[in-house]
């Protein structure tokens, strides 16, 4: 008897986690980011990304874009708890439907003289990343890319001044003539 | 049609024109405006509660007893926060109410002002949907919506936050126009080929249980007529969860009483040993499911749910229907009586044999006494006395409310008000209000714990008020009886802070109200004392002191497998040796 500490049951098996990218077609209303981050803080789930604007404005909808890790049956819980959110449309999971077409953009703000300011250019033009403001001491650069290829991008430029960045997480949209 | 009038107006129309005749309510400086536009009319009734919680749970009890929503009235700052509790429970357990709160005027809003809070803040987690309005344009819609989300879909609590400038504000209310939501469209209907797929199972099983719940009762009745249909059809056996209970009539035989932590044996070990489980409108709970790995393991499931989230959320079922119950019963029904299906009668008859040496264990016996009146027998004698009665039973939360499930039969739903998921004590007083103000002439009991009772004790007073005749039926047995219980059987019997020390008395209590008090400590006199209750047409408290050690099992400790019950050391007049009906040896821990 002495064992049963708990009040509830034991934590089930341990199942696989993936990375998913939700798009979330919403009423823009008052409140409702904080519904959808509110329901993710409050049931326990991640958030890795989270991107929202008004993309209709008349129609005062909003798409928000969530990155998310968790096991297949947190997924499918986390789609099912946003869908009966009152405000929500729409749930995609982009990930399920395929590869979806998936950017973010960041900027990236280096410090430096010599070598280093040299590299950076260097890389900054092997990227394809744009310069956004340049000082005598400083550039601000802009990549858009995967969430990968900004990751790397930022790792190289820590080694050569890296200062700030500054990231939009992602926005993402599957591939092919369908629509949400 | 569209008239003017200030957002008060609009409020209590709206209520009117949404078939609104009871709301629960209690004023202040932030509604003082909706108060003035009930005093102008007769149609909608308030009832004046004495704590904002008390008034949600008694719309929770008006509403699950009667199949209508429920509304709340409150001020803003304390009168909001105070409503909190009440709103979790309605969440919890699927109950449709409307609750209006006040809210300082909009230029105040983020100041700090004066019984300012955030109640849309505060309440988000707590309501199916919750609104602020800012503007008295969105009122007339927001009202109507409200209602709405409230009772479509899986049901439950709504919060209209409405800012004092706005109560005052002329504007144009609208009537409701049609039943419809931009973007929220629960789906009622289940899905064709996933129903014939689960009849197919259905047909072909084996060893099939009835697993039922809330959403039976929350669907209506006709949803419970055709479970009951459904069920005689194929002769199975069928069980239900504490919130299901009375949706499948009790003295039934194919009923096995309730499943879960202090379900009955047989209901226990059917759900352990079945092949076919039928879920229909439960949401596999923890208290029903106990230890998940070792949950049902030789059974393919099916899962009727309207909320596509409560499928796959705890366990993993074969065969999932998003669905209202009435609407996916109905299609059931009507599919099988197509096939007629030819079941297996022999696999069938073999399964009941079983069932019925789990029943023959007997597992409610008590030891009863002539010395102290044991709760089991009180619950007993109470059902027996108000049999063929109408009556509406609520209760507080410990070991009394699993005594009333166990021991009190029901065979009609929305008799059964108790608060299932949040677990609040204080729930069944309120609740009694609220189911007897919705049924004037029925006998409407609060089965209550000495120690619950005192949380929401002041609405006696409202129900001596409004001359609600309720029925407190309090099983003092001078402990937190639930909580000492677990103490005994997993802290060392140390019985820390469980004892209800200076107890009131509740007769003098009862007269202090103004009501009837009636004690009773004898078995002998208990019978008389029960009628002299249900026979007195004012507000009755009924302190019943009952023995202070009794247990309530059986029990599935938690973490622990179905057939890891804990049972009564009692084995009946008839008990059976166990050893007869278990199969896996070494299972029980009696
Ligand atoms: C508001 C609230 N606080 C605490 C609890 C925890 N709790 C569950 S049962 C119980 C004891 C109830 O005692 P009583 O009303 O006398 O009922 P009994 O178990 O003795 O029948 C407590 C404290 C609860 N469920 N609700
Ligand atoms: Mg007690």
């Amino acid at each position: 008897m002495s064992q049963m500490s708990t009040h509830y049951p034991g934590a089930t098996r341990v199942e696989p986690v993936n990375r998913h990218t939700l798009a979330i077609i919403v009423d823009n209303e008052p409140g409702v980011l904080a519904r959808i981050a509110g329901m993710f803080s409050g049931r326990g789930y991640n958030i890795e990304s989270l991107t929202v604007t008004e993309t209709e404005h008349e129609a005062h909808i909003s798409r928000i874009t969530i990155v998310t890790t968790g096991t297949d049956s947190i997924i499918e819980q986390i789609k099912s708890q946003l869908s009966r959110l009152v405000p929500v449309h729409r749930v995609v999971d982009l990930t399920m439907t395929g590869d979806a077409v998936e950017r973010e953009l960041c900027l990236v703000k280096v410090v430096g003289k010599g070598d280093h300011r040299v590299e950076a250019m260097r890389l900054a033009s092997a990227f394809g990343a744009r310069t956004m403001d340049a000082t005598l001491t400083s550039f601000i650069y802009e990549l858009t890319g995967t969430t990968e290829e900004v990751e790397r991008f930022i790792k190289l430029m820590t080694a050569v001044g890296l200062v700030e960045v500054s990231r939009t997480g992602v926005a993402a949209m599957a591939r092919g003539p369908g629509s949400m | 049609m569209s008239e003017t009038m200030t957002g008060a107006e609009m409020v209590i129309r709206a209520l009117q024109d949404q078939g609104v005749e009871h709301i629960f309510g209690y004023p202040g400086g932030a509604v003082l405006p909706i108060y003035d536009a009930l005093f102008h009319q007769d149609k909608v009734r308030h009832v004046l509660v004495r704590h904002e919680q008390g008034a949600v749970h008694a719309a929770e009890g008006y509403a699950r007893s009667s199949g209508k929503p429920g509304v709340v009235l409150v001020t803003s700052g304390p009168g909001a926060t105070n409503a909190v509790t009440g709103l979790a429970d309605a969440m919890m357990d699927s109950i449709p109410l409307v609750c209006i709160t006040g809210q300082v005027p909009t230029h105040l809003i983020g100041s700090d002002a004066f019984q300012e809070c955030d109640t849309v803040g505060i309440t988000r987690h707590c309501t199916k949907h919750n609104y602020l309005v800012k503007s008295i344009e969105d009122l007339p819609r927001v009202l109507h919506e409200a209602f709405y989300v409230a009772m479509n879909g899986r049901p439950g609590p709504v919060v209209i936050d409405l800012p004092k400038d706005i109560q005052f504000k002329a504007g144009t209310y609208v009537r409701p126009a049609n039943n419809q939501h931009k973007t929220y469209h629960p789906t009622v209907k289940g899905d064709a080929e996933r129903i014939r797929a689960a009849i197919d199972l259905i047909a072909n099983a084996k060893r099939p249980v009835f697993y039922t719940g809330g959403g039976v009762v929350n669907s209506g009745p006709h949803a419970a007529a055709l479970l009951r249909e459904f069920v005689h059809l194929t002769g199975f056996p069928i069980t239900s969860t504490l919130m299901g209970l009375g949706a499948y009539p009790a003295s039934d035989p194919q009923f096995l009483g309730m499943v879960g932590m202090h379900g009955t044996y047989e209901s226990n070990l059917a759900m352990h040993e079945c092949d076919v489980m039928i879920n229909i409108g439960a949401r596999f709970d923890d208290r029903i499911t106990g230890r998940l790995d070792a949950f049902s393991p030789y059974s393919k499931r099916i899962h009727v749910d309207i909320d596509p989230s409560s499928i796959n959320k705890n366990v993993k079922v074969d065969i999932p229907i998003v669905g209202d119950c009435a609407h996916v019963l109905e299609d059931m029904l009507r599919l099988w009586r197509q096939k007629a299906p030819q079941v297996d009668k022999i696999a069938l008859k073999e399964w009941w044999d079983k069932i019925e040496g789990w029943r023959a264990r007997k597992c409610l016996a008590y030891r009863n006494s002539t010395e102290t009146i044991k709760p089991q027998y009180a619950i007993e004698r109470l059902y027996e006395l108000t049999k063929g009665r109408e009556t509406y039973v609520t209760t507080e939360v410990g070991q009394h409310q699993m005594w009333a499930a166990q021991y009190f039969k029901f065979e009609e739903p929305n008799r059964w008000m108790t608060s299932g998921g949040h677990g609040t004590m204080g729930y069944g007083l309120p609740a009694a209000v609220g189911a007897q103000l919705a049924h004037p002439d029925a006998l409407v009991i609060d089965i209550a714990g000495e120690a619950s009772i005192q949380m929401m004790l002041q609405e006696m007073s409202t129900a001596l008020q409004y001359d609600l005749p309720i029925k407190v039926f309090i099983l003092n047995n001078e402990y937190m009886g639930m909580v000492r219980q677990w103490q005994e059987l997993l802290h060392g019997g140390r019985y820390s802070h469980s004892y209800s020390e200076s107890l009131p008395d509740f007769v003098k209590l009862a007269e202090a109200y103004g009501g009837v008090g009636i004690r009773c400590e004898k078995p002998a006199d208990l019978d008389e004392a029960i009628l002299k209750m249900i026979n007195t047409n004012r507000p009755v408290i009924f302190d019943c002191i009952v023995d202070k050690t009794e247990n309530c099992f059986p029990m599935i400790p938690s973490g622990k497998a179905h057939n890891e019950m804990l049972l009564n050391d009692y084995l009946g007049e008839a008990g059976t040796d166990i050893g007869s009906v278990i199969d896996e040896k070494g299972k029980m821990l009696v």
